[in-house]
């Protein structure tokens, strides 16, 4: 395991932000971090990076904690994005990147060759503030990862970005991945982490309520959605046994079920009712997973 | 240290390349040359008024007005004496109409009489000059009258002799207090103004660093207090350099206009004999002061989340400079009161206070060593202790705009 998070505590005066978290990331892998807001994912990434300490428990990296020796392997976007607004982007970039030990003309040649990537090369000379929120993001990520670290946390990398920009982080994200770098994300959108994760953990009140791989994680959740297409009236079908809940659609209905051989039950009385144009079984949405296990506890 | 001198070198250039510290600086160098040229500027500006220097003198006696100029020269007077043949009646007529300044009477009959006239009786340029080279003549008249040589007459004006001195060994002669008071008087306004700009730059840096969120990005790439003290010495590291610049701005000002420093503004504020040692001092203290004053700075600094509530929180520090600028200003005209002597030793006062006094006194150097040791040593607990709270202060946002928010910055800066 690259980033061993064991057993963490943070206590606030009397407030419990995290409690007793234990995380485990292979080198190389990405985790996705849900969690509402005040969750305590902040607090999680903060104590990760060592600029807070843990009231109880470890973090690890490679086997080692986490100090400013380790500077250079680590990259970060804070969730409250932070540039200087009167410095030019190169300026900045470059600084940011000596500040993590990255050689001068090293940083240089990078920050020219990521902003060609993200298509404002012409940006280098401009001072931040005249910038566009998007563009400022763009320059946020190319500071968290410009000085190649091994470890990178992304505190909600694509909050506030049009689809366009979204899918050109997304897919600098999934390359810098490739390259071997170890990747921890947060975000409100459940299906972004779909997306790019392979593991994940939701955040509730500091806990860890369901955590491990997303194909782990749907399986474990133990229901399944059938989707039905009909004309007919299906409401009544909600009454068979091991049908927890019922949902009208436009084309028709979706069951949520425990059990797989339900929906065969479902499919040979739906059948009974008319023509049926449409029928699936299909996994739960990491939505779906999130609010039953989220929204119960806060109810 | 890599790193340390990566924003060692940001905090120097960035703020030596902001238009506020050119411009500051431009101003205060042209100031320096503008004051020293000032006995210049005046004199152009006086160019056209040299006639005035003439004075009409009617007398009937040629021997007397001969006698009249001989003694304006000796005077080293500027004034010209020359005859006139005009009446007094042309002669005020002249007044009025403004040609001429003034004229003088000059009788002798038995006695010695003048009568000086000009426009208004008040204006009195040269008319004490005049009295003078008239009681001259009056009195070598006399002299000669009474039948007295010239030993005599000497013997008669020899002037007395009047020294003040002090019994106190470790005080300075009055002639060197006063001398003194105008260096120390200048050089304590340098470091009381230095250490209110250099620390409040400081503490805007930091706002700003943390109002831009710039901070949790540095913090997590450097440690907080490398941070803090890069900053604190990139910024007393220019504005060493612009002590510098304005100190060279000043010797060039004075070699250029001419004068030497014992004339004119120069000689009120006793530039004549300079000690080194109060120019090492002077140094000693500016540095002293700004690091202290620079780490509560960056402490207070580090508690605000937007710039605008940086000024409210200086406000503690800067009453505390104040009232040592006070202190030190009002000591210089009294630097043996007691209240003067105990505030040289209180720490946020000291780099002012017992500036004032090694400067104006002759203390034994124990006295200065103990201070700066005490504030050496509270140099240390401040930075000790506001490395603590910026560790957690920086990472703290929202409307803190009080020193209570101290104790939560602790607190979240706590190592377990």
């Amino acid at each position: 395991m690259a980033l061993h998070v064991d057993q963490v505590t943070k206590k606030f005066g009397d407030f419990t932000a995290v409690d007793n978290l234990s995380l485990s990331i292979e080198e190389g892998g990405m985790h996705g971090f849900l969690g509402a807001n005040g969750a305590g994912k902040t607090t999680t990434f903060r104590m990760i990076l060592g600029l807070l300490d843990p009231t109880e428990g470890s973090v690890r990296w490679k086997g080692k904690p986490i100090t400013y020796a380790s500077s250079p392997e680590i990259g970060y976007l804070p969730e409250e994005r932070g540039l200087y607004p009167k410095m030019k982007v190169e300026e900045q970039l470059v600084y940011l990147a000596q500040l993590r030990n990255m050689s001068k003309g090293d940083a240089r040649r990078e920050t020219a060759a990521w902003l060609e990537r993200f298509e404002v090369p012409h940006y280098g000379q401009k001072k931040v503030e005249e910038l566009s929120k998007g563009n400022q993001q763009k320059i946020q990520l190319i500071a968290s990862l410009l000085h190649k670290p091994s470890l990178l946390i992304l505190d909600e990398p694509f909050s506030g970005l049009d689809p366009v920009n979204v899918e050109m982080l997304k897919k600098a994200i999934l390359d810098f991945q490739k390259q071997g770098a170890t990747i921890v994300f947060s975000s409100h959108r459940m299906d972004h982490v779909e997306e790019l994760c392979d593991d994940m953990s939701i955040l509730d009140r500091g806990k860890i309520v369901v955590g491990g791989s997303i194909k782990s994680v749907k399986r474990s959740f133990g229901k399944q959605n059938v989707r039905l297409n009909m004309d007919a009236d299906l409401s009544h079908l909600c009454k068979i046994a091991g049908v927890d809940n019922f949902t009208k659609t436009k084309d028709g209905a979706v069951f949520q079920i425990t059990d797989e051989k339900v929906a065969q039950i479902l499919l040979a009385e739906a059948m009974k009712l008319g023509t049926l144009r449409h029928f699936a079984v299909e996994e739960p949405s990491l939505e779906e997973i999130f609010i039953a296990k989220v929204g119960k506890s806060h109810a | 240290m890599h790193s340390f001198w990566i924003i060692f070198k940001q905090a120097f250039i960035t703020k030596a390349r902001t238009k506020s510290f050119l411009i500051t600086t431009g101003v205060v160098v042209a100031a320096f040359f503008l004051l020293a040229n000032v006995s210049n500027i005046i004199a152009i500006f006086n160019g056209d008024e040299n006639e005035e220097n003439t004075l009409h003198v009617v007398s009937e006696n040629p021997a007397l007005l001969e006698n009249f100029q001989a003694q304006l020269v000796l005077m080293n007077s500027e004034i010209e004496a020359v005859p006139t043949y005009l009446t007094e009646a042309e002669l005020q007529k002249s007044i009025t109409e403004g040609t001429i300044d003034d004229y003088l009477v000059l009788m002798l009959d038995g006695q010695l009489s003048a009568r000086y006239v000009s426009e208004s009786a008040n204006e009195m340029g040269g008319g004490a000059e005049i009295e003078n080279a008239v009681q001259a003549i009056h009195t070598t008249i006399t002299a000669e009258s009474l039948g007295l040589n010239d030993s005599q007459v000497g013997q008669l004006f020899m002037p007395v002799e009047f020294e003040r001195q002090a019994v106190s060994e470790s005080s300075k002669s009055q002639e060197e207090l006063s001398q003194a008071r105008g260096l120390v008087y200048v050089l304590i306004m340098l470091i009381y103004v230095a250490v209110i700009y250099y620390p409040n730059m400081i503490a805007m840096e930091v706002a700003t660093e943390k109002s831009s969120r710039v901070m949790e990005i540095l913090i997590s790439s450097v440690s907080p207090v490398k941070h803090m003290f890069a900053k604190i010495a990139g910024i007393g590291s220019l504005g060493i350099l612009q002590m510098m610049i304005f100190g060279l701005a000043g010797y060039f000002a004075i070699q250029t206009a001419g004068t030497d420093l014992t004339e004119g503004v120069f000689s009120v504020m006793g530039f004549s004999e300079v000690k080194i040692s109060t120019f090492l001092f002077a140094i000693l203290f500016f540095l002293l002061g700004y690091f202290l004053y620079a780490v509560l700075a960056a402490l207070l600094g580090s508690l605000v989340s937007r710039t605008e509530d940086v000024q409210q929180l200086m406000l503690p520090m800067m009453i505390l400079i104040i009232i040592g600028s006070l202190i030190a200003f009002s000591g210089i005209s009294v630097p043996e009161a007691s209240y003067v002597t105990i505030s040289s030793y209180i720490p946020f006062f000291a780099p002012l206070v017992m500036f004032l006094r090694v400067g104006m006194l002759d203390l034994p150097i124990w006295e200065p060593l103990l201070s700066i040791g005490i504030m050496l040593l509270t140099i240390g607990i401040l930075g000790w202790f506001g490395a603590r709270v910026y560790r957690g202060g920086v990472l703290m946002y929202g409307s803190s705009q009080s020193l209570k928010d101290i104790r939560k910055a602790i607190h979240l800066g706590n190592k377990k």
